[in-house]
C-alpha cells in the first residue's frame, strides 16, 4: 500500500503530512516542556530560599553548550540545503558535524555537569533547585539522545533513500531538521532561566 | 541555475542568523554578570531568549514562509501555554513571598 501525501501536497492542509505530524507533535512537546518550565516557577516563586543559578551552575560550561547546540542548528539546516543542490557528500558531511555536535553536548553534560554534581551530592533529592535542574536538562538530553537517533539513521543506512525516492528523503530531512531545531530553541530557554538568573 | 543562486541567498541567510545568534548568546551571559535586580534580569534574560528563539523558528524552521495551517496550530499552541503559565501561576500568585505557616 502507497502511504499517502509524503511528497505531494495535500490540497486540504496544502502540506504534506509529515510536516503538519511534526508540528502537531512539536506543539505537544511546547506544553510538555510548558508544563515543567512552569513547575519551575511554581517551584522557585513559592520557595523561602532558591540558588543563584550562575554559583551552583558552571555558566562558562552552559555557554559553551549553547554555542555547540546553535552551531549544530545551523550545519543540520545546511545538510538539507545540500541535498537541495544534490550535493549528498556535503549532505553526509553537514549531518556528520550535526550528529558530532550534538554528541559533545551530551559528553560535555555528563562528564562535565552532572557527574561532579552527583559526586558532590547535589542531586534531586537534596533541593527544589537540583531536583527541578535534573528534570528540565536531563528530559532535554534525552531528546538529543532521540535525535541523535534519527540523524544517525538518515545520515547511515537511512540516506540509501536518496537513490530510490529523493524527494521523499529531502522531506524526512526537513522534518528531522524541525525537531533538531526545536531542541535547541528549548535550550535557548533553559540556559538562562537555569544558569543565569 | 535560478535555484542555485537562490539557495546561496539561503546560506548566506543562515550565516548571518548563526551570528545574531552567537552574538545574543555573548550578550545574555554579560549581561548577566551585570548584578542587576532579579526582575529587570528576568525580563532582559526572557527577552534576549525569546528573540533568538524567534530567529531558530522563523529562518532555520522557515516559519517566515510557511503554510497558514502551521501559524494556526502554532497561535492554539501559545495560547495553551500562556495559560498554562498564568493559571497555574495565578493559584499562588497571592501567596509569593508570604512564608507559608503550619
Amino acid at each position: 500500500m502507497q502511504i499517502p501525501y509524503t511528497v505531494t501536497v495535500r490540497p486540504d492542509t496544502g502540506l504534506y503530512n509529515a510536516k503538519l505530524g511534526i508540528w502537531l507533535f512539536l506543539a505537544s512537546e511546547v506544553m510538555l516542556f510548558g508544563g515543567l518550565f512552569s513547575a519551575y516557577i511554581l517551584l522557585r516563586s513559592g520557595a523561602t530560599s532558591w540558588f543563584v543559578g550562575s554559583e551552583e551552575l558552571s555558566v562558562p560550561i552552559g555557554t559553551f553548550n549553547t554555542f555547540v547546540l546553535i552551531l549544530s542548528s545551523v550545519t543540520v539546516v545546511m545538510s538539507w540545503a545540500s541535498l537541495r543542490m544534490n550535493d549528498l557528500k556535503k549532505y553526509k558531511m553537514y549531518m556528520g558535524l550535526t550528529i558530532l555536535l550534538g554528541l559533545v553536548f551530551l559528553v560535555v553534560k555528563v562528564l562535565f555537569e552532572y557527574m561532579p554534581k552527583i559526586e558532590h551530592h547535589h542531586i534531586p533529592s537534596s533541593h527544589n533547585f537540583f531536583a527541578i535542574y535534573f528534570v528540565l536538562t536531563g528530559l532535554h538530553a534525552l531528546h538529543v539522545v532521540g535525535g541523535l537517533i534519527v540523524n544517525g539513521y538518515l545520515w547511515g543506512p537511512g540516506s540509501k533513500m536518496w537513490d530510490t525516492d529523493p524527494e521523499q528523503f529531502l522531506n524526512r530531512i526537513e522534518v528531522a531538521g524541525l525537531y533538531w531545531h526545536f531542541v535547541d530553541i528549548i535550550w535557548i530557554f533553559l540556559f538562562p532561566a537555569l544558569y543565569l538568573l | 541555475m535560478d535555484v542555485t543562486q537562490d539557495l546561496k541567498k539561503e546560506i548566506n541567510l543562515y550565516l548571518k542568523v548563526f551570528g545574531a545568534l552567537a552574538i545574543l548568546t555573548a550578550v545574555t551571559v554579560a549581561v548577566a554578570s551585570l548584578k542587576v535586580g532579579i526582575g529587570f534580569a528576568i525580563i532582559i534574560a526572557m527577552v534576549i531568549a525569546a528573540t533568538k528563539g524567534s530567529l531558530v523558528a522563523s529562518f532555520f524552521m522557515h516559519l517566515a514562509h510557511e503554510k497558514r495551517l502551521i501559524y494556526l496550530l502554532l497561535v492554539i499552541t501559545l495560547v495553551l501555554l500562556l495559560a498554562l503559565f498564568f493559571i497555574t501561576y495565578g493559584t499562588i500568585g497571592d501567596q509569593v513571598g508570604v512564608e507559608i505557616v503550619s
